[in-house]
C-alpha cells in the first residue's frame, strides 16, 4: 500500500502539485493522465524523492515491511527507497557511453559499498540478475553494446531492466512511450503490464494518451493544474470527464484530440514480437 | 493601353513600400554608424592610454629593433660548410648535459600534469554548479581554483624554492598548483555542460553522489578531460622550462646560467632544443587530440 497524503510541491509561486491524496494498493497498475504541465512528472519525481515535497506525506511499507514516511528519509535510507520504487523515464536516462550491462547494473548501486561500485566490481549474483532481466525484455543479445547504439525502444527496455534489478516493489514510469513509435510503445507497455502481473509490482504510469491508459491500467487518475480531478476505473472515464481533464479552449482541444487519437493499439490485437529487435 | 496602365500601377504601390523601407533603412544605417564610431573611438582611446602607460615608443622600437637581430646572431656561432659537422659538434658541446636537463624538465612537466589533473579533476566536480553538493562548497572550490591559477607559476616556484630548497621538487609543485587551478576550472565548465538525464537515472536507482559522478557524469566528460590534458602537457613543458630560471633545475636552469654568463651560443643551442621539443610534443598531442575528438563525434 502506497499512501499519498496532501502532497504539495511549489516552485517559487507556481504550484506544480496541489494537495494530491490517493492510495495505491500493492500490485495495482495505475495510470495518471492529464495535459502537459498538469504536474504528472513532478508527482512521480516526488514519490521517488528526486524532488523534495513542499508539504504533505508519502506513507509506504519499506523493504522490511515497516510503515515509513518517505518524505522524511535522508542519506542511505533515501537511496534505498529510490531503489525500492524504481523509475523509468521518457528519455530513458541511460548513460550513453556505457554498455547495456553496465547501465542495467546501475540498478544495484544502492546495495553495495561505494568503493566497490566505483571500481565497477559487481558480484556474480548481480550479473545473473542483470542477464535475467535482459532476457525478460529480450535484450540479452545487445548486452555488450553501447547504450547510444540502440534504438529508442531498445533503450527503454534496457531502462526497464535497470528498474527490475533494483528489485523494487513499486515502478514509476514517467511517459515511458512518449518518445517511441507504435510498435515499440506496445512492446514497452506490454512489458510493464507483464512485470506488474507476474512480479506483483505496483506500477504507476504517466501517460499522455487516453486510450493507452484505458487499455493497460486497472485504475486511472486524472490531473489538472496540479490537482486530482478524476480517480476511478477506466470504464468510468467518460468523454465528458476526459474533456474536463484536458481543459477547454483551443490549446485544450488540441491536447484532447491528441489524447483521444488511438495511436496505441488495443493489447488484444497487439502484434507483440518478442524475438524482434524493434528496429 | 490597359496593360501599360496595369504594369505602371503595380510599381506605384510598391514604390510607396520602397520609400517607407528606405526611410527605415536610413535610420538603421545611422544607428549602425553611431555605434561603430563609438566603438572605434573607445578602442583607439584604450590603445593610446595603454601605449602611454607601457611607455611604448615607436622611435625606441625602430632604434632597438636591429639589436634584437644582433642578439640572435650572437646565439648562432659561425658555421662553415667545409667544417659543418665539426662546427655543429662544437656548438652543441654540452649536448649530453643538456639532454639530461631536458629529460628532467620533461619529467617535471609530466609529473606536474598528472598530479594537477588528478587533484583539479577531483575538485572540478565540486566546482560545477550542477554537481556541487551545496552552494558553499561550489563557491569555496571556485575561489581555491582561482587562487591556484592566477598566481603565476614562477611565483609559486619562488615560494616553494624558499620552502623546500633548490631542485626539481619545487618546480613540480609550482606547475602542479597552476595545473590544478586551470584544469579544475576547465573541467568544471565541461561538467556544467553535461546532460542531466544519465545522472538522474543513476540517482533514481539509488546511487549516491560519488556513484552519480562515476557512472552518470564521468563517461560523458572523459573525452574532453583527455583532450584538455594533452594540451596541458604542452603548456607544462614550457612552464617547466621557465621555472628552471628561479632554481627548479632542468633545461631552464641551463638556459638561464648561459644567458647570465653571456655564453650566447650555448643559449642559442639550448633554445633550439627547447623549441624543437615543444614543437614535437605539439604535433604529437595535436594528432592524438584530434583523433580523440573525431572519434567522439563519430560515435554520436
Amino acid at each position: 500500500m502506497l499512501d499519498i497524503e496532501r502532497l504539495t510541491k511549489k516552485f517559487g509561486d507556481v504550484v506544480a502539485v496541489n494537495a494530491v491524496s490517493f492510495r495505491v494498493p500493492t500490485g495495482q497498475m495505475l495510470g495518471i493522465i492529464g495535459r502537459s504541465g498538469a504536474g504528472k512528472s513532478t508527482l512521480l519525481r516526488l514519490i521517488n524523492r528526486l524532488t523534495d515535497p513542499t508539504t504533505g506525506r508519502i506513507l509506504c511499507d519499506d523493504w522490511h515491511g515497516r510503515g515509513i514516511d518517505v518524505s522524511t528519509l535522508r542519506g542511505r535510507e533515501l537511496r534505498r527507497w529510490r531503489a525500492h520504487c524504481a523509475m523509468v523515464f521518457q528519455q530513458f536516462n541511460l548513460v550513453p557511453r556505457l554498455n547495456v550491462i553496465t547501465n542495467v547494473l546501475m540498478g544495484r548501486l544502492s546495495y553495495h559499498s561505494t568503493l566497490r561500485t566505483l571500481l565497477a566490481m559487481f558480484p556474480q549474483r548481480d550479473r545473473a540478475l542483470t542477464i535475467r532481466a535482459l532476457q525478460r525484455l529480450d535484450m540479452v543479445s545487445h548486452a555488450l553494446q553501447r547504450a547510444d547504439a540502440l534504438s529508442g525502444g531498445q533503450q527503454q527496455r534496457v531502462a526497464i531492466a535497470r528498474a527490475l534489478v533494483q528489485e523494487p516493489k513499486i515502478l514509476l514510469a514517467d511517459e515511458p512511450i512518449a518518445s517511441l513509435d507504435l510498435l515499440n510503445a506496445t512492446i514497452v507497455m506490454e512489458a510493464l503490464r507483464r512485470i506488474n502481473k507476474e512480479d506483483v509490482i505496483t506500477v504507476i504510469c504517466n501517460l499522455h494518451l487516453l486510450q493507452t491508459a484505458k487499455d493497460y491500467c486497472d485504475r486511472i487518475i486524472g490531473m489538472k493544474a496540479g490537482a486530482v480531478v478524476f480517480d476511478g476505473l477506466p470504464s468510468q472515464l467518460t468523454d465528458s470527464i476526459a474533456r474536463e481533464i484536458y481543459g477547454s479552449g483551443q490549446e485544450g482541444d488540441e491536447e484532447l484530440a491528441l489524447a483521444f487519437s488511438a495511436t496505441s493499439a488495443p493489447p488484444s490485437q497487439a502484434p507483440v514480437t518478442r524475438t524482434g529487435t524493434g528496429q | 493601353m490597359s496593360i501599360g496602365q496595369n504594369t505602371l500601377a503595380a510599381p506605384a504601390g510598391s514604390a510607396d513600400a520602397l520609400s517607407r523601407f528606405e526611410a527605415q533603412y536610413a535610420i538603421h544605417r545611422r544607428n549602425i554608424a553611431i555605434s561603430t564610431t563609438l566603438f572605434w573611438t573607445a578602442f583607439a582611446a584604450c590603445l593610446v592610454v595603454s601605449g602611454i602607460t607601457a611607455k611604448f615608443d615607436v622611435l625606441t622600437l625602430i632604434h632597438g629593433l636591429p639589436r634584437t637581430t644582433e642578439f640572435i646572431v650572437k646565439m648562432i656561432p659561425p658555421i662553415k660548410l667545409e667544417t659543418f659537422v665539426d662546427d655543429i659538434a662544437e656548438w652543441y658541446w654540452g649536448i649530453g648535459k643538456w639532454m639530461n636537463s631536458l629529460l628532467n624538465t620533461l619529467l617535471m612537466a609530466y609529473l606536474a600534469t598528472v598530479l594537477g589533473t588528478i587533484i583539479g579533476g577531483g575538485l572540478s566536480f565540486l566546482a560545477a554548479r550542477n554537481l556541487a553538493p551545496s552552494y558553499a562548497v561550489f563557491w569555496i572550490t571556485r575561489r581555491v581554483l582561482e587562487i591556484a591559477r592566477t598566481v603565476p607559476d614562477i611565483v609559486w616556484a619562488l615560494l616553494f624554492v624558499l620552502a623546500f630548497g633548490i631542485g626539481p621538487m619545487p618546480g613540480v609543485l609550482a606547475i602542479t598548483m597552476h595545473t590544478l587551478g586551470a584544469q579544475g576550472k576547465l573541467f568544471a565548465e565541461v561538467n556544467e555542460n553535461i546532460s542531466p538525464l544519465p545522472s538522474d537515472g543513476v540517482r533514481s536507482a539509488g546511487g549516491n553522489w560519488l556513484q552519480e559522478i562515476r557512472f552518470g557524469v564521468l563517461p560523458q566528460v572523459l573525452p574532453n578531460f583527455m583532450s584538455y590534458t594533452f594540451w596541458r602537457i604542452e603548456l607544462n613543458v614550457r612552464s617547466a622550462t621557465i621555472v628552471g630560471f628561479v632554481g627548479a633545475g632542468g633545461i631552464g636552469h641551463d638556459l638561464f646560467t648561459s644567458i647570465q654568463l653571456l655564453y650566447f651560443a650555448d643559449a642559442g643551442a639550448i633554445l633550439l632544443i627547447v623549441i624543437s621539443t615543444i614543437m614535437a610534443i605539439d604535433m604529437l598531442s595535436e594528432k592524438y587530440r584530434h583523433r580523440l575528438i573525431g572519434k567522439d563525434t563519430l560515435g554520436r
